[in-house]
């Protein structure tokens, strides 16, 4: 018998993956896939494919749109699904608004905690006992301990310290009527891999994650996109009037909610020259772009036990 | 700078107090291999400062949540990574005291390799000799044993090589020094000397650097003397789509958890025994000729057989008996005790089944590994328990083999995993 090599690190951490995700299938009842249009969630659709072609995915995909997403990673969304042939469904925290389930501060405030609101109202709409999702261990420091088998209680509520303990690759996706799991496939993947593997795999983008001329202004340190439109034609990010309105070459390393996702100055139009920046850039990817990250040590910690990814 | 396009994927454990310089390890291992970047960089420096340090304390990379720096202790397994061009590294970082024996466990079940650290200035305590027992029970293959704060003994060879010495005489006693491949090495975390970096405090010391050690272990599963074992965990009927040449596809999906499969093999999908012949190998939509042990496939077979998620397909020249009694090391995971009256779910592989306990024979201390009898089981014991199943399950010795080797407890009334079981 021939010894072969062992696996690439890709090839470990795509068996992984579709292991995981064969798990879920195979325990839960109602699960779903939720699938924004970025980049960690196309990776995870691309593993779906190779855990359940040439069958249908054994869950429909699940977008909480918080109003404030660009444009091109909405269409870009919805091209994709179709494409797929899968079912894509859109509950959106403009709805929770009108509900009065969501109260805004102030009309342009950051959504994306927003989100966990409109997200649990979905899971009750439908009665899904398990969330697929694609965050990483490697983002934030409240994630390195996260199950890749998370469990939430009714409220959609994260304890830290009543996680269950997770063995081997043994997982255990067992609730009652009303809890549910998160289950995050590539929870041992680094934005590294995902590019690595969004370059081996040929997968498309969302055309925002290449540098682009993007209107910006600087603010609190950061560069910050205004004048962005959305779907309805209005405009978001209106820049103050003591700011001054630059015209820069960025792209963006996440995408979420407009009012908090930050660009970054970038040349790299194509994946490979995004690997070569990942490789040599000297910020994480949440420090340089997530705004609402920094507001304090445990902002992750406390969103996540709310119930929000 | 390289793009690191590793070839291969390790995952290794850190075992030790905070005292022992664990944190600083891992930190260490971060900060010198270019893991971290500047703004994580910046946020301890400001932390070291705030707290009045004068350094910037690399143990604080792995600070983790709040519940945790408020109680000044870890509370649960974090995982870290890091990776060279040649390896992507996974860490399991678990906290060290005694009553974390289910996070060590827990760690160790996904690993290859231990390292174990002891404080030159103390030698091996009882602390030692937990974690080298326990990284035995939960069958890994390599041990490391770091002899750490060097700095601290004035780098003196005589001290290392009396703890190695009398880790040694430990390890032999309990059988590890037989079974595993066990290496030592002389380090100063807080300074770097022995681990990305050899310096030049520790000259009297030949032997390769922490990293040369991790880059050159065995990836898991280079033994391919294992048994095929493929437990299904999903089984694809297309029948519904429009294409009707997938009317008559049924695909077997699941990982190969040990050994080979190639096209052409004759199987035997167990428990029922029924037999066949492999038509084909799938990832995707990509066809393979053959696959290894870790790998997430589809297979399909010459004959249309009944085969639910649950069973196990096997090489027919290598198969096994199911069984409806097994007898495991326990490592009780829950704070509520073990009920010998209660029913409990054993999940194995993609199996599940009801089971009873039959008897507890001992459990283990693990400090001084002294067998003592028990009625019930509370968290972190480790013992010895026979089960009686309601259901066959297609098992091996945990020692031959980790998959098909291990199995969860599960207390159905609340759903939680509450035992780790490796069968004997």
């Amino acid at each position: 018998m021939t010894t072969k090599q062992p696996l690439s690190h890709l090839d470990w951490l795509e068996a992984e993956a579709i292991h995981i995700l064969r798990e879920v299938a195979g325990q839960c009842s109602n699960p779903v896939l939720l699938f924004s249009g970025g980049k960690d969630s196309l990776c995870i659709l691309r593993l779906a494919e190779k855990a359940f072609r040439p069958g249908r995915f054994p869950f429909p995909l699940l977008h909480i749109d918080t109003g404030h997403n660009y444009l091109e990673v909405v269409n870009f969304r919805d091209q994709r699904a179709a494409e797929l042939g899968e079912r894509l469904i859109v509950r959106s925290v403009e709805d929770s608004i009108k509900r009065g389930t969501v109260v805004l501060k102030s009309a342009d405030e950051p959504r994306n905690k927003h989100q966990s609101v409109t997200l649990l109202e979905a899971i009750e709409e439908f009665g899904f006992d398990c969330c697929i999702g694609g965050a990483r261990r490697d983002e934030e420091k409240a994630r390195a301990k996260e199950r890749i088998m998370s469990f939430r209680d009714e409220f959609g509520q994260w304890d830290p310290k009543n996680q269950r303990p997770e063995l081997w690759n043994l997982y255990n996706a067992r609730v009652h009527k009303g809890e549910n799991i998160r289950a995050f496939p590539i929870s041992n993947w680094t934005e590294m891999d995902v590019w690595q593997y969004i370059e081996r795999e040929k997968l498309e983008l969302p055309s925002i994650y290449f540098a682009h001329q993007r209107d910006v202004v600087m603010r609190n340190g950061s560069i910050f996109p205004v004048n962005v439109p959305l779907s309805d034609g209005s405009l978001i990010n209106q820049p103050k009037a003591a700011e001054e309105v630059i015209n820069m070459q960025v792209r963006f390393r996440t995408v979420g909610d407009i009012t908090c996702t930050a660009p970054v100055i970038s040349d790299a139009d194509d994946v490979s020259k995004i690997v070569i920046e990942t490789a040599t850039t000297t910020i994480t990817e949440r420090g340089a772009t997530r705004l609402d990250d920094q507001t304090s040590e445990a902002s992750m910690e406390q969103r996540k036990k709310e119930g929000y990814f | 700078m390289t793009t690191q396009h590793n070839d291969s994927l390790l995952r290794f454990m850190t075992c030790g107090s905070v005292d022992d310089g664990k944190s600083t390890l891992i930190g260490r291992l971060l900060y010198d291999t270019k893991t971290i970047l500047t703004d994580t960089l910046s946020n301890i420096e400001r932390t070291s400062s705030k707290r009045g340090m004068d350094a910037v304390d690399l143990s604080l990379l792995t600070d983790g949540l709040q519940a945790e720096r408020e109680q000044g202790i870890t509370i649960d397994v974090a995982y870290r990574y890091f990776s060279t061009g040649t390896r992507k590294y996974i860490i399991a970082d678990a906290p060290g005291h005694e009553q974390y024996t289910r996070n060590m466990v827990t760690a160790a079940s996904t690993a290859n390799l231990a390292i174990i650290l002891i404080d030159a200035r103390r030698g091996v305590l009882t602390q030692t000799r937990r974690h080298s027992y326990l990284a035995h029970l939960v069958g890994l293959q390599h041990i490391v044993v770091a002899v750490n704060k060097m700095d601290l003994v004035d780098y003196d060879q005589a001290t290392y090589e009396k703890i190695k010495a009398d880790y040694l005489a430990f390890a032999t006693e309990i059988g590890l020094a037989q079974a595993r491949d066990i290496k030592f090495i002389p380090m100063s975390a807080l300074n770097g000397d022995m681990l990305v970096d050899r310096l030049d405090n520790l000259d009297w010391y030949q032997g390769e650097t922490l990293l040369e050690i991790l880059e050159q272990v065995p990836a898991a599963h280079s033994d391919p003397a294992e048994q095929f074992r493929f437990p299904v965990q999903f089984v694809c009927r297309p029948h519904d789509s429009a294409n009707p040449e997938l009317h008559d596809f049924r695909g077997f999906m699941g990982r190969v958890e040990s050994g080979e499969i190639a096209v052409g093999d004759a199987v035997t999908v167990l428990p029922n025994g029924y037999q066949s012949k492999v038509k084909a190998i799938q990832i995707g939509n990509d066809q393979l000729q053959s696959a290894q042990t870790e790998q997430s496939i589809t297979l399909l077979l010459e004959d249309e057989i009944d085969t639910s998620r649950g069973d196990m397909i096997v090489k027919t020249a290598e198969v096994i008996e199911p069984v409806k009694q097994i007898e495991a090391h326990v490592c009780w995971l829950s704070e509520t005790p073990l009920s010998p009256a209660r029913t409990y779910v054993v999940r194995h592989t993609s199996r599940e089944s009801k089971a009873k306990i039959g008897a507890i024979q001992y459990k283990v201390d693990v400090n001084t590994l002294e067998q003592q009898s028990t009625a019930d089981l509370k968290m972190n014991d480790i013992a010895r328990v026979s089960f009686k199943l309601a259901q066959p399950l297609m098992v091996d010795s945990y020692d031959k083999n980790r998959a098909t080797g291990a199995f969860i407890v599960i207390d159905e009334s609340t759903n939680n995993t509450v035992g780790a079981g490796m069968i004997v």
